[in-house]
């Protein structure tokens, strides 16, 4: 009963943000704003699946994004494939590249994070490295100005949205994510439950590494110029994880609700006094890790009421 | 080519085994990471080129102030953070963020006050000190501040070595090392031996900023995030925990840095990341470590 009635809302609340995304642009014009917030929602519920429900918190997150946007440039650059289609191979590609790192999943806590921080550092140094010109430019960036078309790259965003929104519902509300919760809590536990902790946590490894290459291909397309430090920037990493921490991991609107409150306040903050932008982010950051260290939905999960 | 790049590489490690110190201690006394770690060496640096050219400090003079100010400000931060953290759900994975935090602050505040350049104190600066701007060691030549920095990194690991085998306090270091919640009920002081140990972590750590310009170049306010993760390949080369094996990790990071410039120089930037996912898959737990961490 709680799981269909959860799913319900899960699903409302995911038309209502379909919906608010399209009728947006016509009452407020800063579209890049619109198309990277919901890129960050984007990346946020990506980063919830593995880091909210199995308590792997992947430092090097972006490598994923940029390997999603270089894929599909590459695959527009040199195989022709329309846009759409290089999307999903940025997907694919991202997909690939978790598979590779899937032995880093063996490692627990701190651990995992730095294996996953290098691993992504090591991606960005090979695609921006010189000796590969011929293939990624190297460090002087990719330009794909003759298929830049910002109206329909938005709407596709908009579709990865609604699908890493729908894969978090299915998540939340399954079988399969009760296990992933159980291997949160703890591993040695629910394999004795019966888990078999090393398929689910690949599984949503893989999902994660997916919806965070979609989403590169689709801002490689939006952009249409964009350099290696651009993509592989630690930054998208970090604002990813304090967005889902800021919000509460684990929930499906945590996440909206940390980017959605954070970047505007970046984006305010970047606008007005761009010089004060790193001094008041880092301090939101430690404010918000020694006082809210379990994002702002558990106040109301304190007070029993249930957010999906 | 060959024996140039094996004794620079030891004289790089060295001062490698350096760096990464002070993240190693923190990491052992309170299962903390450090992310903040490589901007105090970048503060130690700013502190260097602050006190050069308002009062023409040599580096060597510098060294003591920064040890002293440093470690204060270590002790201080400690009491501000570490407790607190301590009582939330995920200590460890909470720190990350939360440290991030500090160095973003940091890195912000002397963009705010030097802006956003790179600064660099000269290096014939010990030349002049010394009068003599080489020295020569198995027919290599090496400029003369690469044996002051080598001396004074020796000095410092042995002086840490002191501390953490030779004096009670290092005893009651180790014994939280080994276990936080049996040392409080022997009646150690948890919190100010921690204290105390997290500022000789930061005062390492400006104390390879203040040697900084002599090995690795001109200080900028980003250089944290590298000099982080390369911390980190150095204490997991060695061992998490454990001093001796940080300098064992410098060097060896230091010599293979050294054969990678000398021979694949395009691809040195990528041998730290690779280096620390080959070791951390390999043998999580070091080279030195015991068996410790369940997979």
């Amino acid at each position: 009963m709680y799981r269909k009635k959860g799913i319900i809302y899960g699903l409302g609340i995911t038309l209502l943000v379909i919906v608010l995304f399209i009728f947006l642009p016509n009452i407020y014009n800063n579209t890049s704003f619109l198309f990277n917030l919901m890129l960050y929602m984007a990346l946020a519920e990506g980063l919830n699946i593995i880091y909210g429900f199995t308590g792997y918190l992947p430092f090097g997150y972006v490598g994923f994004f940029g390997a999603g946007a270089y894929s599909a440039a590459l695959a527009i650059l040199f195989l022709h494939f329309p846009p759409l289609i290089a999307v999903l191979v940025g997907g694919i590609g991202a997909f690939l590249i978790g598979i590779i790192f899937i032995p880093l999943l063996k490692l627990s806590g701190a651990y995992f994070a730095i294996a996953n921080l290098a691993a992504s550092q090591a991606l960005y140094y090979i695609v921006a490295n010189p000796n590969l010109e011929k293939i990624t430019q190297g460090p002087y960036g990719i330009s794909l100005a003759n298929i830049y078309n910002p109206q329909v790259s938005y709407y596709v965003m908009l579709s990865i949205l609604a699908f890493s929104m729908v894969t978090v519902i299915f998540i939340r509300f399954s079988d399969y994510g009760l296990a992933l919760l159980s291997i949160k809590e703890d591993r040695v536990s629910a394999s004795l439950a019966g888990i078999n902790v090393p398929r689910e946590r690949s599984i949503a490894w893989g999902l994660s590494s997916f919806i965070a290459g979609l989403s590169g291909g689709v801002y490689a397309w939006y952009v249409a110029v964009f350099y290696p430090t651009t993509v592989f920037s630690l930054e998208i990493s970090v604002f990813v994880i304090v967005f889902v921490l800021f919000g509460g991991i684990g929930t499906l609107v945590g996440p909206l609700i940390g980017s959605l409150v954070l970047y505007s306040f970046y984006n305010f903050i970047g606008i007005s006094t761009p010089q004060y932008f790193q001094l008041s982010y880092g301090l939101l950051i430690i404010i918000f890790a020694l006082f809210i260290p379990n994002g702002i939905l558990s106040i109301f999960e304190k007070r029993g009421i249930h957010v999906p | 080519m060959l024996s140039y790049a094996l004794i620079g590489g030891i004289m790089y490690g060295l001062y490698f085994g350096l760096v990464g110190m002070g993240l190693n201690l923190i990491f052992g006394v309170m299962r903390m990471i450090n992310l903040a770690h490589g901007d105090f060496i970048m503060l130690g640096a700013f502190l260097t080129y602050w006190l050069y050219y308002l009062f023409g400090f040599n580096p060597l003079i510098v060294i003591p102030i920064s040890i002293v100010v440093f470690l204060v400000f270590g002790f201080l931060m400690y009491y501000v953070f570490v407790p607190k953290l301590l009582h939330s759900k995920d200590p460890e994975m909470l720190s990350f963020i939360l440290f991030f935090g500090v160095s973003q602050v940091i890195e912000a505040i002397i963009i705010l006050f030097f802006g956003n350049n790179q600064i660099s104190v000269p290096s014939t600066i010990f030349a002049k000190l010394f009068n003599v701007s080489t020295f020569t060691l198995f027919g290599n030549t090496f400029p003369i501040s690469w044996l002051v920095v080598s001396v004074a990194c020796i000095v410092a690991f042995v002086l840490i070595y002191v501390y953490f085998f030779y004096t009670k306090l290092g005893y009651a270091t180790r014994a939280i090392m080994a276990n936080r919640h049996e040392a409080l009920v022997s009646g150690i002081d948890v919190n100010k031996v921690s204290a105390i140990a997290f500022g000789v972590g930061i005062a390492a750590a400006s104390l390879a900023g203040v040697m900084g310009f002599f090995m690795i170049g001109a200080a900028f306010p980003s250089m944290g995030t590298d000099l982080t993760t390369i911390s980190f390949t150095i204490i997991v080369l060695g061992a998490l925990g454990n001093p001796l094996g940080t300098v064992i990790g410098g060097l060896i990071y230091g010599v293979a840095i050294m054969l990678m410039q000398t021979y694949f120089s395009s691809w040195t930037n990528v041998l730290p990341y690779l280096l620390l996912i080959f070791v951390i898959l390999i043998k999580p737990e070091g080279l030195l470590g015991k068996a410790v961490r369940n997979v």
